[in-house]
Order: structure tokens, then sequence, then C-alpha cells
């Protein structure tokens, strides 16, 4: 409960986090859910782009760029090794 | 519109395709899946030199369509661009979405990577949800038993109601299975029973109201709990779509195969 929440749009390359939620509503919501971003969901930030955006995040097996609008909308938590 | 629906996007495409005396087939057969699958070197597996690569009417996607005979029959295939939804988000994701929901596929493979299952399933489920003809060709079962994924490939049958093939397309392994497959489905020798997705109950009775009134509209020309799911997203790319294809299935009468 005590870890932290933040945007996707915050993590930094090489950095792992799972998927809290999505802030979207309707067709947004649906469509970042149907790229894999499910709650508890591990997503890796692999690469910028020259431009800092999109950015290639690494989930559930496959590699997908997201546009900051889009990596916004997703609450993520830092990975808690054990 | 009216008019130009006719000329443009799948039904110039699938218009095309009927007119070329080469794809003049016993059964057309859609092959799609997540990108980056083996759609294309299943594609390749089958059709071998049989193939004919053209542009979309209409947009800049480049899709190849080829040919193989099984059996006595002759089978189209359409390699599909990669998709991780039928929400389409982009001009490759509309072709694939528009083929597969308007084309009329006798029967639609969904090529699957066997190491990353549960995310190639929704698009399975979402394939399901359109028409009961899917399979599910689960490819890279090499990469898989190299991770020492194991796959309840009887399990996966039961639970999804649908065949399934696994295959490794790169040695061509599990490719005559595939087929044979692909022809009792697309030629009606197997009774197909897909699971349904059962939704939110909310929801469920949403779909019951807007279903009855929606199979007076459609007459048959397209499943009606789709088009309900359909109107209830709001996806307005879609439901133009679906107008469209009313509109030009009325004027088209009797192209039904
Ligand atoms: N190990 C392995 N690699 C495969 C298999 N099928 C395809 N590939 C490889 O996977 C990559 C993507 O295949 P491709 O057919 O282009 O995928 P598509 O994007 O779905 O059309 C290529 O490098 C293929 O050689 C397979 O069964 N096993
Ligand atoms: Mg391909």
């Amino acid at each position: 409960m005590s870890i932290a929440e933040f945007e996707l749009t915050q993590l930094p390359v090489g950095g792992f986090a799972r998927v809290v939620g999505i802030k979207a509503e309707g067709l947004v919501r649906n469509r970042l859910l149907d790229l894999g971003l499910v709650p508890a969901t591990v997503v890796e930030a692999v690469r910028k782009s020259p431009a800092g955006d999109p950015i290639a995040y690494k989930i559930r097996g496959a590699l997908i760029a997201l546009r900051s609008e889009e990596s916004r909308q997703i609450t993520v938590r830092a990975l808690v090794e054990d | 519109m009216g008019l130009t629906t006719q000329s443009t996007g799948i039904y110039a495409f699938v218009e095309e395709m009927h007119q070329d005396p080469n794809f003049n087939t016993d059964a057309v057969i859609a092959l799609a899946g997540n990108p980056n699958t083996g759609k294309s070197t299943v594609f390749n597996g089958l059709t071998g030199l049989n193939q004919h690569t053209g542009n979309w009417p209409g947009k800049t996607v480049v899709l190849a369509k080829g040919i193989y005979e099984h059996r006595g029959k002759k089978i189209t295939l359409v390699d599909l661009p990669g998709t991780y939804s039928l929400l389409a988000n982009s001009a490759d994701e509309q072709v694939a979405r528009d083929f597969i929901c308007f084309g009329n596929p006798d029967a639609t493979v969904v090529v699957a990577d066997a190491t990353c299952l549960e995310r190639n399933l929704n698009l399975v489920l979402q394939v399901m949800e359109i028409t009961p003809k899917t399979i599910l060709c689960l490819n890279l079962i090499d990469e898989a038993k190299r991770k020492a994924i194991r796959i309840d490939r009887n399990g996966l049958e039961r639970l999804l109601g649908i065949p399934v093939v696994p295959t490794v397309a790169r040695d061509k392994g599990g490719l005559a299975e595939l087929e044979n497959t692909i022809h009792e489905v697309a030629l009606g020798k197997r009774q197909m029973n897909p699971r349904q997705t059962i939704y939110h109950q909310a929801i469920e009775e949403a779909l019951r109201e807007l279903q009855a009134e929606l199979e007076e509209v459609l007459q048959g020309k397209l499943n009606s709990r789709w088009v309900a799911l359909r109107l209830l997203d709001g996806d307005s790319s879609i439901i133009d779509e679906i107008r469209r294809y009313l509109i030009t299935s009325t004027t088209q009468v009797g192209k039904e195969v």
C-alpha cells in the first residue's frame, strides 16, 4: 500500500513497473486493455524515439510504442523485488 | 456516400478478387494475428510461389493473397497486417479488421505466438465473437518448448470451442494438419461451437434489447450480437463501416456465397 504510484510516462528507459489501472475511459481504455495493459501486467520501458515520444515498451512479450498522451493514462507502481 | 461505397476499401478488394479468374477458388481464408507471430511464414509455407501482392484499394497498405490446393479444392489465403485488436488504430489494423469483419472469409485463422499465448488470446476471442469459423494456429511451438512452456492443446480446444493446431511454420511443421483443419472448417465439414464471452449483467441486458431490434435491420447479414457490442462500444469508425456494409450488401443482392 505504501508503494508510490506514478504515470507510465515517468518510467525511465530500462525500468520496470506494474500496471495499477487505466485512467482513460471508453475506446482509449479498451484499446489500451487490448494492448495487454491490464492491471498487474509488468511493463518495461525499452527505448525512446529520437524525439523522446513515443516510447517503446515491452508488454506481455510484445514491443509496443505508446505516445505520452497514452502512457500518461496508465497508472503504475514500482516492482518490489523479493 | 451510396455510390462510392462499392469502389472503396474492402468492397473493392473483394470485388477485384471475385473478378480475377486466378482467384476463383472454393474458399477464401483470412490469416490474422498479432504482429510477428509468423503469419507470413504460414502464408508462404502454404501458398509457395502462388502469390500476388497488391495495394489495398485507397490505402497505402500492401497485402498478399495466394492460392493452394488441398484434396482437390482451391483455397485462397489472404495474409493480413498484424493487429492486437479489432478496435483498429491505424490504416493497417483497419484493413485487417475490415477483411475479418466485412470480407466474409470462409474461415479465419488466427496465428498466435505460443510463447505469449495470453496476449494473443485476446484477438482470438474478438474474432470468435464475429465468426464461429475461427481456427487457432499456435505457432512458434519450438520457441515455446525452448522456454519450457507446455501447451495443453486439448484443454484449449475445449475451453475455446474451436480447433487448435500447433505449428512450427518456419520448418513447415504442422502445416499439413492446418490445411486439413482449414478444409474442414471452411467447407462446413466441421461443427463449430466457439465459446462466447459473457459480459457483465447490465451489458448482457442491453445486448438483448439491442439484438431484438437489430435482427430486423440486419436480416442475417451480420451477427446481431457482434453489431450490438460495437454499438455499445461506440467506435464510430466501425459503426460507419457496418452501415456501409449494409448499404453495399443490399445493392449487390445475390453476391452472397
Ligand atoms: N522459431 C520459429 N520462428 C518462426 C516460426 N514461424 C515464423 N518464425 C520467424 O518469426 C519471424 C516473424 O515471422 P513472420 O512470418 O514475418 O511474422 P508476421 O509478422 O506474423 O507475418 C520471422 O523471423 C520468422 O522466420 C516458427 O515456427 N518458429
Ligand atoms: Mg507478415
